[in-house]
């Protein structure tokens, strides 16, 4: 059985954007999904196309991790890269995340939750945007809060364009 | 500009309500300050304010004629940022799947092990 429409993207906060989904599985087994690089380069992958070359995961408070995906048919690469916060096996993982290029100033705070209930664990992963550069640059961190608020209307106002539809979005 | 830096001009943009009823009212046709103020409680100074924010995120052109500077919407930036959400959803969406599959043949995987503890513990 599988539970395809519990998927949510949402942005519950100005600094948020947090990704939910229920899995038919023991919590147990899908922490270690999350957890042990061998099974996450099973299925972090993205679209078709893409492939895992580097899943290192060094699972303890302070250990770090790095994932690199490349694009076969382009050779193109994207990296990413933390440090785990706070390790609560099987219900939680703090761990900060910063892309090599990427698009927003400073780390941010990936939390994930694993909630079992019966038969099916969900999982959410809040993603906090926020660091040092921003938070010592105020045009930053305003930036920062910006996008995220980007996110939040950004389909609504995809919705009322499409409505007028002349820009062919 | 880098595309990651558009994408940061666009949001930073659309996070301002002003704006995105702008963007909405251009997505019809140009329109003129006047125009666009009209149904704001703003001054023509603070509309142009944000117009500045918009032109500069390449969300907006302005024409020349400075009797009617008539701003007209460019959709292209709005399509990246759209399509980078679209891309994030797709990224956790198909994985997610996968995992599905992964999770059952986990789930087979210690099934068989409980059944047959004595052979895998030796």
């Amino acid at each position: 059985m599988f539970y395809p429409d519990s998927f949510q993207v949402s942005t519950p906060s100005d600094r948020e954007i947090q990704v939910t989904r229920d899995f038919n599985a023991p919590r147990r087994l899908v922490f270690d999904a999350f957890t042990k690089p061998e099974l996450v380069r099973r299925w972090l992958l993205g679209p078709p196309g893409w492939t895992m070359p580097v899943c290192e995961i060094d699972f303890n408070v302070g250990g770090t991790y790095r994932y690199v995906w490349r694009h076969e048919a382009d050779g193109k690469e994207m990296g990413i890269g933390g440090v785990f916060r706070e390790i609560l096996a099987p219900e939680r993982v703090v761990a900060t995340e910063k892309f090599d290029e990427s698009w927003y100033p400073g780390e941010a705070l990936d939390t994930t939750v694993f909630v079992e209930k019966g038969e099916i664990t969900r999982i959410t992963i809040t993603v906090l945007y926020d660091s040092v550069e921003a938070r010592d640059t105020a045009r930053r961190s305003g930036m920062e809060r910006g996008m995220a608020a980007g996110y939040n209307r950004l389909e609504e106002l995809l919705g009322a364009l499409r409505a007028c539809s002349t820009v062919g979005i | 500009m880098s595309s990651a830096s558009r994408l940061d001009a666009t949001f930073a943009a659309l996070s301002d309500a002003t704006r995105r009823a702008i963007l909405a009212r251009l997505a019809s046709g140009e329109a003129s300050v006047n125009e666009l103020a009209a149904p704001f409680a703003m001054t023509q100074p603070a509309i142009s304010k944000h117009l500045k924010v918009l032109e500069r995120a390449g969300l907006i052109s302005r024409g020349r004629d400075a009797q009617r500077r008539l701003s007209r919407l460019d959709a292209k930036p709005l399509r990246e940022a759209s399509q980078w959400l679209a891309e994030y959803r797709q990224f956790w969406e198909t994985s997610f799947k996968r995992l599905d599959g992964l999770l059952n043949e986990l789930k087979t995987t210690a099934k068989k092990r409980k059944r047959r503890p004595n052979v895998l513990s030796r």
